[in-house]
């Protein structure tokens, strides 16, 4: 087990970097973007003198290296800053939203990855059958439309006048657990039709191909059932792709989920980033960023480690 | 009514204001009974608003968009207010009365008004809120508009502000909502505040997603306001917000999709709103800048657009055809007599013969960040312009960043202007020699000269007189095309109640409706 903790610490150490090198990026590309938060924040109405206030007021006539690496100190000591916008501590804005933007990946998840894998496992028992063709086309049907169609389609059919579900959910306050599972339910349907495809049609992959392995077949020779054949023998061996295309989804459910955030009105990260972009307003733009960086990289490595722990020749090594 | 181009025969049903001329109603009411039953308490206000940002704040030097403006009047009081005929009425400031030369201004302000925290008005409230936007230092977006105060004087209700130049329309500016009363603690405003003494208290905001209000019991308006609260949510995407008012998550919607507003219309039990006020939209030409400089060029571009396609097509019929100057039809001083431009490639043509060219060929850049539809509006005014011998290229700019690197950085592109409720401050903002948002970089002598002795006269008739001349500049020799008014077009549930005239200076009933709408 030793070079499992070996490969997480290795892992972790590089993330970090990965997490630097990902603030140096967005730091210049969003000094690269036109304009700077004081003209941007004033719009129309900027005069020379009010920029020129505001900017020495935020402190952003200072050159760009000073002003990253004074960001960099104080994120090492756990401070995110503040908003330049309002001055709100960045660790709050970014903390409500990021409790809004999980959960609503994992009621997404919570659906998704029980029926992708459920489909895929089915698909691969009946491959090439009715029930296959159908379950791969309604799939890629769903992930070939554009979110936001999906989204409306959604609306039409189950909000609407006397509809099942609100066709917006925002949340001025927080709802009981029942109250928020039936308004979040159009969202997370939504986002549950964009990755089902991915997830399901890994599954079916790597379990059929699996299906031509000698061990499959001696299984089949001993007259197992053919449900038990996936199911016992084949899955396993098919967990690692399986759980690295689920991380990725999931990775996607965390940081790419705006346009679903837009049209539900749904508070999350998304409009956050996009907002504060919008606005140069630099440490809240990094601190989601890294937020964003950090779900890849621990999403990842969780991944890997599965897989790893799904693989008993890795497990036990030589 | 008569300047509501109405190709989709918007009266047909809905509730639509036009342009509000002053003290004249323009209202036709939908079943043509002015009958009305009183207003009454009660319910909870839910708005759907299409702007808001999780970068807005709470100072009022930074208020730009419609999410903290109408925050503002929910609120925040002012010392004055722009009434729904557009006439200014007291609010604060129970009187004012200016010295001869309207350099020096009095007002005297209402006794016994509250702030939500108990906190009782006073002068130095008034004083610390206007200095907030004054100073070296100000980071206020209001500042230009003050910046003519040079002195303050508060004692205890009497706060007398002395000008640097004359100004007979100081009281209005003090209207602006950038400049709501706040309380002062030692002889400072806290700009972070939520207290107010308006309408409703915040009970809670979060920008870029909602507010909520409750009603504010002490309010020293008797009976107002009605509604117990108010719970404003922002919805940016247009279906979404539609969606929402017709699955009845909210009450009113401030903006309706143009394209779709038709369709919206035959919902039973919604209603459209359209108020034409003094939202313009422009394309400002360098005056400075070649062929610019010279006024027959811009004249021939000026009828070069076709402003009744705009119009019907752009605005979908809601909105009025603009003469190339920013005051609008309801306006105090509008100019009657100012012939109405069309669009005449012959006119276009002979003005180019006039600037010594047979041909032109300029670049408009736009984006639609500068106004809704400034893209198809620039391919419209490419294909009209052909006709008259020229040549636009249309060259499309992100809408990132606009206001900074494209608006007064290339020589020619959009603009959308909200309006100013009086002649002087749209002028003095967009036209004046040497003013930060002069677009068109036009410096103009007589204009200049009418615009500062227009400003400090009393007499009305004098002062129409002046104004008049200046439109008539403004449009003929300016460097500005204005070529449609746009009205605000929101839509709200028929449970909602609104007073028979409906404010023209901003969205939201001059972003009041929360004082002056009720439940039916």
């Amino acid at each position: 087990m030793s070079h499992i903790w070996s490969m997480v610490f290795q892992r972790l150490a590089l993330g970090f970097l990965t997490l630097f090198i990902v603030s140096l990026i967005i730091f210049g590309a969003t000094e690269l973007l036109p304009g700077d938060f004081a003209q941007e924040i004033l719009g129309q109405s900027a005069t020379p003198e009010t920029v020129a206030a505001l900017r020495e007021k935020l402190g952003l006539d200072q050159p760009m290296y000073i002003r990253y690496f004074g960001w960099l100190s104080d994120i090492l000591r756990g401070d995110f800053g503040e908003s330049l916008a309002n001055g709100q501590p960045v660790a709050d804005l970014i903390g409500r939203r990021l409790g809004n933007t999980l959960s609503l990946a994992l009621y997404a998840a919570a659906i998704a990855v029980p029926l992708s894998l459920g489909l895929g496992i089915l698909a691969a028992l009946f491959r090439n059958s009715f029930f296959d063709r159908f379950a791969n086309a309604s799939a890629l049907t769903s992930i070939s439309f554009p979110e936001f169609f999906v989204a409306y389609i959604l609306i039409f059919l189950l909000a609407g006048r006397e509809g099942l579900f609100p066709s917006i959910s925002s949340f001025r306050t927080d709802p009981s657990f029942t109250e928020y599972l039936h308004r979040a339910f159009l969202p997370a349907l939504t986002l549950t039709l964009v990755v089902t495809a991915h997830m399901m049609r890994m599954t079916r992959a790597a379990i059929i191909n699996l299906l031509a392995s000698p061990y499959i077949e001696m299984a089949r020779l001993k007259g197992m059932k053919p449900m038990r054949v996936i199911v016992k023998h084949a899955l396993p061996n098919a967990l690692a792709p399986i759980i690295n295309v689920v991380a990725l989804n999931l990775a996607y459910l965390i940081t790419g989920v705006v346009v679903v955030e837009v049209v539900f009105v749904y508070p999350g990260l998304g409009q956050l980033m996009v907002d504060s972009v919008a606005a140069r307003d630099m440490p809240v733009v990094q601190g989601v960023a890294l937020i964003f960086a950090a779900a890849y990289v621990l999403l990842n490595l969780t991944a890997d480690v599965l897989a790893t722990l799904s693989n008993p020749r890795l497990v036990h090594g030589r | 009514m008569s300047r509501l181009s109405g190709s989709h025969g918007i009266s047909r049903r809905g509730v639509l204001q036009g342009a509000t001329a002053l003290g004249t109603a323009a209202l036709i009411t939908p079943y043509g009974t002015p009958l009305r039953a009183a207003p009454k308490r009660g319910g909870t206000l839910r708005v759907g608003m299409a702007h808001g940002s999780t970068t807005d704040a709470m100072d009022p030097g930074t208020w730009e968009a419609d999410f903290m403006i109408f925050q503002a009047h929910t609120r925040n009081n002012y010392l004055t207010e722009i009434a729904a005929d557009g006439s200014l009425v007291p609010e604060l400031a129970e009187s004012w009365e200016a010295s001869a030369d309207a350099t020096q201004w009095t007002f005297v302000l209402r006794s016994k008004v509250e702030f939500h925290s108990g906190h009782k008005l006073s002068a130095e409230d008034v004083k610390a809120s206007i200095e907030h936007h004054l100073g070296e230092d100000s980071t206020s977006a209001a500042k230009p508009i003050v910046e003519g105060i040079t002195d303050i004087k508060a004692d205890d209700l009497t706060v007398t502000f002395t000008l640097s130049n004359g100004n007979a329309d100081f009281p209005f500016v003090m209207s602006d909502y950038h400049l709501p009363i706040l309380p002062a603690k030692d002889g400072k405003i806290d700009p972070t505040t939520q207290d107010g003494c308006g309408p409703y208290k915040i009970a809670s905001i979060e920008f870029g997603v909602g507010a909520s209000y409750v009603r504010h019991d002490g309010y020293w308006k008797a009976g107002l306001p009605y509604f117990d609260g108010i719970e404003q949510i922002v919805i940016h995407d247009d279906a979404a917000r539609q969606n929402a008012l017709l699955s009845g998550e909210v009450d009113y919607i401030d903006t309706a999709d143009l394209n779709t507003v038709s369709l919206l219309e035959r919902s039973p039990g919604i209603e459209i709103l359209a108020v034409t006020g003094t939202q313009h939209y422009g394309l400002p030409m360098d005056t400075r800048a070649a062929p610019f400089n010279d006024v027959n060029v811009r004249q021939a571009l000026k009828y070069s657009i076709n402003r009744q396609q705009l119009v019907d097509t752009i605005l979908n019929g809601f909105g009025s055809l603009g003469n190339d100057h920013p005051i609008g039809p309801g306006q105090r001083f509008f100019n009657t007599e100012l012939e109405q431009k069309a669009y005449d490639p012959d006119k276009a043509k002979f003005y180019l013969k006039e600037a010594g060219l047979d041909k032109l060929d300029v670049d408009i850049h736009l984006a639609d960040a500068a106004f809704a539809g400034a893209m198809d509006a620039g391919v419209l005014f490419a294909e009209s312009a052909t006709a008259g011998g020229i040549n636009i290229n249309v060259v499309r700019e992100p809408n990132d960043g606009y206001w900074s690197n494209v608006w007064m950085q290339k020589p020619f592109a959009g603009t959308y202007w909200g309006g100013r409720p009086t002649e002087d401050w749209m002028f003095a903002t967009a036209y004046s020699e040497g003013a930060a948002w002069n677009e068109s970089f036009w410096s103009h002598e007589r204009f200049n000269e009418l615009l500062v002795k227009a400003r400090s006269e009393l007499n009305d008739d004098l002062r129409r007189e002046m104004y008049f001349e200046m439109q008539d500049l403004v449009a003929n020799q300016g460097g500005t095309i204005i070529p449609m008014f746009a009205a605000y077009v929101g839509a709200y549930s028929d449970k909602l109640a609104k007073p028979d005239q409906v404010a023209s200076n901003w969205r939201n009933d001059g972003h009041r409706i929360g004082e002056r709408w009720w439940f039916a």
